[in-house]
């Protein structure tokens, strides 16, 4: 035994990459730093202006400090007017979602035609910023609150339906199988044996995006969108530093608060 | 094409009086592996039938052909008289509603509780508004009670099906093929994931069920000795031709050899009197 193994050469040598695989990620590493280069030069950055941005920035915090916090009473209003905007918004993006996700998972769709609609919806919704989706509404329904609420709602209905759809199409075939051999019709056994494996995924994502939707209502009212926004927008038009920092500082607790429920409420799903 | 088209169509002389005929069945899949090449199978009165066979044989894609889980690609599978493989669709659904099935996998719905798993059973009969509320009529709440009390899990209604153990997934399983009222039971290897001893309690719920209910039922199994104990009759399988069909009590060493191979079955096969004790 001994003899045949001391017959037989192993090889010594052994490299994670192969050469070639090695030399590919030289390239990708080249382009890489090239493009960042080109991208650098293309932007006709104007350096001077950071010589001083160290300065600049101090000036600012001191114009801003100290906050002038009676300008907060006037602010309770919008905040609370932002969280029923990323609210409203996220619960009509459930609501649509459900079904254009159903109709964008390739196992549940009808067929080819359908699931083209089903993706292309997925897609213009996403690829559309929520501020941008705010300027298109506010042109329809006037500035206010509604121009939000659908622009919120807008956003998160394609970002809520691709992960949902994701989770659809990973559903376990055997439970739908089991439903489908008691003779219940296609909607009955997508209700009754789809829906309940996707609900994780979606009370999951739907918190998430709702919180998401907390942080980006804070900016709606730039564009006339309703919320917070607006109240920062005006402030900073008045060189009202002192409000702006209130402003800014009520954001961000209402931000953290926001994320702090979303990561408990999903950390609680089973 | 209707059921009432289908029914029309003369059947042979001797599948009209049976409760399950299988002609000539044959399913090719598209990777061109013939699973099942004409089988023919009768079934004439309520007893367990037992298909046994190597893993690969063709069981599966048997048992799934007839409710059309799988499409079959040529033959008839006749339910008292109904040709199955020519219905449309909808006429399709409501064929299913009369066949229930039990998978290995148990297949419950994880996320819903026993109830609404039992309940499922008759999602055939109510709507889906009716489903989305989950009202069922009272007649089937009060018969899923009484099948949970039956596969003895009375007080397991509200507990989600993913918080049971594997013999009790199962009893799940069968209350809801039986919450369907089957004609038919199809049952795919309902043991093999089961320990011994849950496997022969779960093979002794489903025979005694289907002879209360005087319903035939098609099961697929691993284990020779337990189609030995809980079949009336066992048919076995070899690269989708039915090899042997006979009652339990015929199973040789030569029919085991016929169906999987050369082997020593001797140990296999249990001796008459033991069997005489395990019914006691
Ligand atoms: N979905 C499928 N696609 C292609 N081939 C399949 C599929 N399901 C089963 N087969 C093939 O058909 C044959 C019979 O499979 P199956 O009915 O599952 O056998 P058994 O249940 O007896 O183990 C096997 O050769 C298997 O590889
Ligand atoms: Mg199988």
């Amino acid at each position: 035994m001994s003899d045949a193994a001391s017959a037989k050469r192993y090889p010594e040598v052994w490299r994670r990459r192969s050469l070639r695989e090695s030399l590919l990620g030289w390239c990708w590493a080249v382009v890489l730093a090239a493009a960042a280069v080109w991208s650098v030069s293309a932007l006709d950055i104007e350096w001077a202006f950071f010589a001083d941005a160290h300065e600049q920035a101090g000036d600012l915090l001191r114009r801003m400090w100290p906050p002038r916090w009676s300008y907060l009473p006037a602010i309770v209003k919008p905040l609370i007017e932002t969280i029923h905007i990323a609210t409203l918004g996220t619960a009509i993006a459930v609501v649509l979602s459900v079904p254009l996700a159903f109709l964008a998972a390739r196992n549940t769709t009808l067929n080819g035609f359908t699931w083209a609609i089903g993706r292309s919806l997925l897609v213009a919704s996403r690829s559309v910023n929520t501020v941008i989706w705010g300027l298109v509404f506010v042109a329809i329904f006037g500035p206010g609150p509604v121009a939000g609420i659908a622009a919120v709602a807008a956003r998160s209905v394609g970002f809520l339906a691709k992960l949902v759809a994701e989770a659809i199409e990973e559903a376990d075939s055997g439970q739908v199988e089991a439903v489908q051999a008691t003779g219940a019709s296609t909607a009955q056994v997508y209700l009754v044996a789809v829906l309940p494996q996707v609900m994780p995924v979606l009370i999951g994502t739907t918190v998430y995006r709702w919180d998401i939707n907390v942080r980006e209502s804070s900016v709606l009212g730039f564009v006339g969108a309703g919320g917070i926004g607006l109240y920062l927008y005006a402030s900073i038009n008045q060189f009202a530093w002192q409000q702006v920092l209130v402003v800014l500082l009520a954001i961000l607790a209402v931000v953290l608060a926001a994320e702090a429920l979303s990561a408990y409420a999903r950390a609680r799903i089973s | 094409m209707s059921a009432a088209d289908a029914q029309a169509h003369a059947p042979a002389p001797h599948a009209a009086r049976a409760l399950l005929a299988i002609d000539g069945l044959v399913k090719v899949y598209p990777g061109g592996q013939r699973a099942l090449d004409a089988v023919d199978l009768v079934v004439s009165q309520p007893q367990v039938v037992a298909v046994i066979g190597s893993s690969g044989a063709g069981k599966s894609t048997l048992i799934r052909c007839i409710n059309r889980l799988v499409e079959p690609s040529a033959g008839a599978v006749r339910l008292n008289g109904v040709d199955i493989v020519a219905l449309g669709r909808r006429d399709l659904r409501r064929m299913r509603r009369r066949i229930g099935m039990i998978f290995q996998e148990f297949n419950l719905v994880e996320r819903l509780t026993v109830m609404e798993n039992v309940l499922s059973g008759r999602l055939g009969s109510i709507g889906f508004v009716a489903a989305l509320m989950r009202r069922y009529p009272p007649r089937d709440v009060a018969s899923a009670f009484e099948l949970l009390d039956r596969v003895g899990l009375a007080g397991y209604q509200d507990t989600r099906a993913d918080a049971l153990s594997g013999g009790q997934r199962q009893r799940v399983g069968i209350a809801r093929a039986l919450m369907q009222q089957p004609e038919l039971l199809l049952i795919d290897e309902p043991t093999a994931s089961l320990d011994p001893k849950t496997a022969r309690q779960i093979m002794r719920l489903i025979r005694s069920l289907a002879q209360e209910q005087r319903c035939p039922a098609l099961v697929n199994i691993h284990d020779v000795t337990l189609a030995q104990d809980y079949a009336d009759r066992v048919v076995g399988l070899k690269a989708g031709r039915v090899v042997f069909d006979a009652p339990a009590q015929a199973l040789t060493p030569q029919a085991l050899t016929a169906i999987y191979g050369e082997e020593d079955w001797n140990r296999t096969i249990r001796p008459v009197e033991d069997e005489a004790l395990e019914a006691s």
